[in-house]
C-alpha cells in the first residue's frame, strides 16, 4: 500500500482527471480523500493506492503530468501522521448501553448521537485503530458506518507544500512550460 | 476591441502564428467557421475529422510547430478520437478545437451534443470546456504552450456555440497564459549525474539507442557531437529515424522487432545502453527478462514518468535531450571504442548478401526493391510518410534518412489510415519539399477519400502504393504463427489508378522491375499529384522479425530461397 498527496486545482473536473489516470495505470485506489486547503484555489489529496513502489512512482509522475495537478508525491517512506475518520451507527438498549460507553471510552472515541435503540459513535485515528473498534462492536449490530478515509501528512519539519506563486507567461519557462 | 468568441478564436490563431486549419464544419461550429471567412486563416476542408487531425498531426511532425484540427460537435469530435491518440502515443503537439452544444443544454443530450472532454481525457495532454467568450483567447494560448512544452502531446478545446457567438473584450496582453503553477523539481541529483559519466567512461561496448525525443528537443547537432565526441555506434528507434544521417558510419539503422540483426545482436552485447529521448517500448526491447543483460543503462528523458517503466535504468537523467547531452560532452574521456565497432562490423556478417537488394533479379516486383529505387530517386531528400505494416518496416529499412523530420509515420499507436492525411499536412508545413506517400492496399482505403482534398486543394503529393493484395504484416503473422491460415487478410482493392483518375489525380500502375524507375521519375517530374500502384509480390515477409515477446536476438532471417509467388490480379 503506498500514500501519496497531491495538491491539484480546486475545480470541476480534476478528481475525475486524477482517478483515471490510476484506473489507466490499472492501480486500484484504496481511499482517496480530497479537501480545499487554506489557499480556496487549491485542494489537498491523500491517494491510498494498491501497488508497489514502482506503481507508485508511475503514479507520482503521470500525475504530475497532469496540467491541474500542481504536485504528487510520494510520502509512504516518510515519518506520517495518519487519520481516518468513522462515524458508526450501532443497537443499543438499555442493557449493553453502559458497555457500549465503557468500550467506546477505551478507544477514546466519542459518543455523538443517542437514539432509542442506537448510538452513533464518531472515532478519528489510524485505520488499524478504527478497524479494531469496529471489531469489538460487530457483536453488537453495527447498523451503519462511514469512514472519510486516510488523510495524511509528513511530521515535523518535513514540510509539503503548494507551489505558491502562479508564474507569469515570462517565468513560465523555468516551470516546465515553453511559451511560443 | 470588442469581438465574438468565434472572432476572437480566429485572431488568436492568427496571432499564434497558425496558417492553416484542418477542418470540418458542422452546426455546433459554424459561428467560428463564419469568422474564418472574413480570416486570413486558410481552412482545408477534409473528407473526414480524423483526416484532420493526422494532417495536423503530420504539419506538427514536419514543421515542428503546432498543428491544428477543427471539428464540429457529436461525431465531427469522435470522428477525432483516432487522430488524437495517435499524436498522444507519438508525442506530437496539436490543437484540436471542436464546437460544443450551448452551455445552457449541456448535458442534456441535445442535438449532437457528445462529452468529448470525457472520451479524450486519457488520450490528450490536456483537454477543456470553454463557455465563455471572454475565456477564448487565454486557452486557446495555453493550448498551444501545453501542446509544445517538455513532452509534446494534443490538447482538445472544446468551445460552446453560446461562448462562440457572445462577444466579449479582446486584448492580446491581458489574455496570457495562466497556467497553474507547477513545483519545479530538481532533475537528477549530481551524484546520478557523476554515476553516467563514469559509466560512459568506463564502457568497452557502448550504444546510443535514438529515439524521438532527440528531434523534439531539436538537439540534432548536440547529439552528433556527443556520437562523434564517444565514437558511440547509434541505434534508432523508428520515429528516431533522421535524427542522426544514415549516412553516417556510426549509424547501425532501426533496433527492435524488425530492425537490422546486427542491430539487435549489438544491443544484446553491449556493455552500456544510452537511451536518448526514447522509451524502451515492447516492439524496441522484445522480451524485457532477456533484454540487454550485459549493459548497464542510462536513460536521457524527459518524461519523468518514463523512467523505469519497462527497462530498470543505472542512471536517470532527466531534462531536455540536448541540454542533458551539452553537459555530458566535455566529460567524456574514453573515445576509442574501436574494437567494438569492428565486432559490429563483423555481426553484419552475410547480411548484406542476404539483403533482397543483393539477390540476382527473378523477374519479380518486391517492396523493398521499389522502396529503394525511391531512395535512390529521391536522394533521400524526400519527406516520406508512411501508413502502418510491412512497407512502413520497408521503408524504416531500405530508404536511408539524412534529415530529421523527413520521415512521419505512425509508430506508437500504429494507426493505419495515417499517412494520407497526413502527408497531406506535411505539404502544408513544407510546400517546397518533395512529400511522397507509402501506404498499403489496407491502410490506403482507409482514408483514401482524402485524395479529394489533395485536388481541391491542388497541391502535389506523390503517392506509392505498395499493393501486395493482403493485409501483408497481419499476414505474415498468420504465416509465421497461425499456420499460413489467411483468415480476412486476402484484400480486394478497386483499380487504384483508375480510382485516382476518377478523382483526377494521374494514376499509373506497375508490375514489373523495370518500370519502376521511369515511372518514379516521370512522378517526380510532375507539378501535380501523381498516385503508382506498385503491384508486389504478395506473399514477401519483413525480416529480420523478433517475434512478439521472444528476445531481441531470436530473430527469424529471411530464408536463402524467398521467392514464393508471383504479383498477379487480385
Amino acid at each position: 500500500m503506498q500514500t501519496l498527496v497531491a495538491y491539484v486545482e480546486n475545480k470541476p473536473g480534476v478528481l475525475n482527471r486524477v482517478s483515471s489516470l490510476a484506473r489507466r495505470l490499472n492501480i486500484n485506489i484504496d481511499s482517496l480523500t480530497v479537501g480545499p486547503t487554506e489557499n480556496e484555489e487549491i485542494a489537498r489529496m491523500t491517494i491510498v493506492a494498491h501497488t508497489d513502489e514502482r506503481g507508485a512512482h508511475r503514479l507520482e509522475a503521470s500525475l504530475e503530468k497532469l496540467v491541474d495537478v500542481l504536485l504528487a508525491e510520494n510520502i509512504s517512506s516518510r515519518a506520517l501522521l495518519e487519520r481516518d475518520l468513522a462515524l458508526i451507527k450501532v443497537t443499543a438498549d438499555q442493557q449493553n448501553r453502559p458497555h457500549l460507553m465503557e468500550l467506546t471510552k477505551v478507544f477514546r472515541a466519542r459518543v455523538v448521537d443517542v437514539a432509542p435503540e442506537s448510538l452513533i459513535i464518531e472515532v478519528s485515528g489510524t485505520a488499524d485503530k478504527i478497524d479494531g473498534l469496529l471489531e469489538v462492536l460487530r457483536p453488537f449490530g453495527v447498523l451503519e458506518m462511514a469512514r472519510s478515509g486516510r488523510i495524511s501528512m509528513t511530521r515535523g519539519n518535513d514540510l509539503l507544500r503548494p507551489p505558491s506563486v502562479s508564474p507569469q507567461a515570462s517565468e513560465m519557462e523555468s516551470s516546465g512550460y515553453t511559451v511560443p | 476591441m470588442k469581438l465574438t468568441g468565434a472572432e476572437i478564436l480566429c485572431e488568436t490563431l492568427t496571432q499564434l502564428g497558425v496558417r492553416e486549419i484542418f477542418g470540418y464544419p458542422g452546426g455546433a461550429i459554424l459561428p467560428v467557421y463564419d469568422a474564418l471567412g472574413k480570416s486570413k486563416l486558410h481552412h482545408i476542408l477534409v473528407r473526414h475529422e480524423q483526416g484532420a487531425t493526422h494532417m495536423a498531426d503530420g504539419y506538427a511532425r514536419a514543421s515542428g510547430g503546432v498543428g491544428v484540427a477543427m471539428a464540429t460537435s457529436g461525431p465531427g469530435a469522435t470522428n477525432m478520437v483516432t487522430g488524437i491518440a495517435t499524436a498522444m502515443l507519438d508525442s506530437s503537439p496539436v490543437v484540436c478545437i471542436t464546437g460544443q452544444v450551448s452551455s445552457k443544454v449541456l448535458g442534456s443530450d441535445a442535438f449532437q451534443e457528445v462529452d468529448i472532454t470525457g472520451i479524450t481525457m486519457p488520450i490528450t495532454k490536456h483537454n477543456v470546456v470553454v463557455t465563455k467568450a471572454e475565456d477564448v483567447a487565454r486557452t486557446i494560448r495555453e493550448a498551444f504552450v501545453i501542446a509544445k512544452s517538455g513532452r509534446p502531446g494534443p490538447v482538445l478545446v472544446d468551445i460552446t456555440k453560446d461562448a462562440q457567438q457572445a462577444s466579449a473584450e479582446f486584448d492580446w496582453d491581458s489574455c496570457a497564459p495562466k497556467l497553474p503553477p507547477k513545483r519545479v523539481r530538481k532533475n537528477h541529483d549530481q551524484a546520478e549525474f557523476d554515476r553516467a559519466v563514469e559509466l560512459l567512461n568506463t564502457a568497452k561496448r557502448p550504444l546510443i539507442l535514438a529515439g524521438h525525443g532527440i528531434m523534439v528537443s531539436g538537439a540534432m547537432r548536440t547529439f552528433e557531437q556527443f556520437v562523434r565526441t564517444g565514437s558511440y555506434p547509434v541505434a534508432m528507434t523508428l520515429l528516431g529515424i533522421g535524427c542522426f544521417p544514415a549516412r553516417d558510419p556510426l549509424n547501425l539503422g532501426m533496433m527492435g522487432m524488425h530492425g537490422e540483426a546486427w542491430v539487435n545482436n549489438a544491443i544484446q552485447e553491449a556493455d552500456l545502453l544510452i537511451a536518448v529521448g526514447m522509451r524502451f517500448d515492447d516492439r524496441v526491447t522484445g522480451d524485457l527478462r532477456t533484454y540487454a543483460k550485459n549493459a548497464r543503462k542510462i536513460h536521457i528523458e524527459i518524461d519523468r514518468a518514463e523512467i523505469n517503466k519497462n527497462v530498470k535504468v543505472d542512471a536517470a537523467l532527466i531534462g531536455d535531450a540536448g541540454e542533458v547531452l551539452e553537459k555530458l560532452t566535455p566529460l567524456i574521456v574514453t573515445r576509442d571504442h574501436s574494437a567494438w565497432l569492428r565486432h559490429i562490423n563483423e555481426l553484419k556478417g552475410d547480411s548484406a548478401v542476404r539483403d533482397i537488394q543483393s539477390l540476382p533479379d527473378s523477374g519479380h516486383l518486391y517492396a523493398a526493391h521499389v522502396i529503394n529505387d525511391l531512395w535512390k530517386e529521391t536522394h533521400g531528400e524526400a519527406i516520406v510518410v508512411t501508413d502502418v505494416g510491412q512497407h512502413q518496416m520497408w521503408e524504416a529499412q531500405y530508404y536511408h534518412h539524412n534529415d530529421p523530420r523527413t520521415l512521419i509515420t505512425s509508430g506508437g499507436l500504429g494507426t493505419m489510415g495515417f499517412a494520407l492525411p497526413a502527408a497531406i499536412g506535411a505539404k502544408f508545413a513544407k510546400p517546397e519539399s518533395e512529400v511522397w506517400v507509402v501506404v498499403g492496399d489496407g491502410g490506403f482505403q482507409m482514408t483514401m477519400s482524402e485524395l479529394a482534398t489533395i485536388v481541391q486543394e491542388k497541391i502535389n503529393i506523390k503517392i506509392a502504393i505498395i499493393n501486395n493484395g493482403y493485409l501483408g504484416m497481419v499476414r505474415q503473422w498468420q504465416e509465421f504463427f497461425y499456420d499460413k491460415r489467411y483468415v480476412a487478410t486476402p484484400l480486394v482493392a478497386p483499380d487504384f489508378a483508375a480510382l485516382a483518375n476518377a478523382f483526377g489525380i494521374r494514376g499509373e500502375r506497375i508490375t514489373t522491375r523495370g518500370e519502376v524507375v521511369p515511372t518514379i521519375r516521370a512522378a517526380r517530374e510532375s507539378s501535380e499529384s501523381v498516385l503508382i500502384d506498385f503491384r508486389v509480390e504478395q506473399e514477401d515477409s519483413v525480416y529480420p522479425m523478433v517475434p512478439a515477446g521472444a528476445s531481441l536476438h531470436d530473430m527469424i532471417r529471411r530464408p536463402n530461397n524467398p521467392l514464393v509467388e508471383t504479383a498477379t490480379e487480385p
